[in-house]
């Protein structure tokens, strides 16, 4: 069986490359480092765009990545099944680039907000969740001031219908998201995008618990086709 | 030279926190009357004469503002 190979990006100001290429290793698969001005993704079976302050949150967080060529192949392969997820800054440069819908804005509070977040993994079925069962409660680290989601009334209706709000903040909202908004998918399922950073738990030496690994392990199971169904690829009902 | 002015602010459903602290700080500037305040972004672009407007809507929509979460106008000066 090969590898499965994951690539990280790196822009200027992106701070969790290395956590994110670190959680890569940790689930059995290897991480290939991708740099902002690439224009194609090197093979890669799977794409995390990690945390930090790309292009130092000039404009607005993830405004200038979301148009760096990387993300012009991201967006590419993304459209033919690529897995990919977005973390944290990630998240905000996924929507901005189109590739998840809404946004993120400046915390309600306007604080910066830097601690343990209780979750709840809504759906088993992304590419990213697939070894969670829908429902389960974890904690992972949240440090972001961008971090409210917002939608239209539209998109979330159409976001909750679909089952694609793929994590819940549990406890408190820490930030004002609608419907206390973590992280969404794309409509396939195979795009991710969240606040939190999963990278950053994914052992007890270092993080609050181990609980973020399986976000990678999911990847991995996607890539080898061992996941289970995703969204929007559910088996049509029977006809009799 | 021309130049453009392109102003960008949320849109009114849009909670604006920024914008309510700065009404909260107006009492201890001794200023009353003032009810909400919207915080933007200004942005002043020098453009060659044939910039057309098409172009220029299309600099503000797709890079200055976001169109999920703010509301743009492009003026020449």
């Amino acid at each position: 069986m090969s590898t499965v190979r994951i690539g990280v990006i790196t822009f200027p100001g992106t701070l969790d490359d290395i956590d994110a290429a670190r959680a890569v290793r940790y689930a059995g698969a290897e991480p290939v480092s991708l740099w902002h001005a690439d224009d194609d993704l090197r093979g890669v079976d799977a794409v995390i765009v990690p945390g930090g302050f790309s292009y130092g949150d000039y404009l607005r967080a993830g405004a200038i990545a979301a148009h760096q060529p990387v993300l012009r192949a991201v967006r590419g392969a993304a459209s033919r099944g690529l897995p990919v997820l977005g973390i944290c800054n990630g998240f905000q440069i996924l929507c901005e680039a189109g590739l998840l819908p809404g946004a993120l804005v400046r915390n309600a509070g306007l604080h910066f907000v830097c601690r343990d977040q209780r979750l709840r993994v809504e759906t088993s079925a992304t590419a990213w969740t697939g070894r969670y069962a829908a429902g389960a409660e974890i904690v992972v680290p949240l440090k972001s001031i961008e971090g409210r989601y917002v939608a239209d009334s539209a998109t979330l209706a159409m976001l909750e219908g679909d089952g694609r709000v793929v994590f819940r903040y549990l406890g408190v909202n820490p930030n004002g998201a609608v419907n206390d908004i973590a992280g969404i998918a794309s409509a396939d399922g195979r795009v991710v995008g969240l606040m939190p950073h999963p990278e950053h738990a994914i052992e007890v030496l270092t993080g609050p618990s181990s609980d973020g690994l399986d976000v990678f392990r999911s990847a991995v199971d996607a890539v080898l086709g061992s996941g289970g169904q995703l969204l929007g690829r559910r088996i049509p009902s029977k006809m009799w | 030279m021309p130049r453009v002015v392109v102003d960008v602010v949320p849109k009114p459903e849009i909670l604006d926190p920024q914008g309510q602290a700065i009404v909260r700080a107006l009492p201890r500037l001794g200023v009353r009357g003032v009810r909400d305040v919207r915080q933007g972004k200004h942005f002043e672009l020098d453009v060659d004469d044939d910039v057309d407007a098409d172009t220029l809507h299309r600099i503000a929509g797709e890079l200055l503002a976001n169109p999920v979460i703010e509301d743009w106008t492009v003026r020449r000066l």
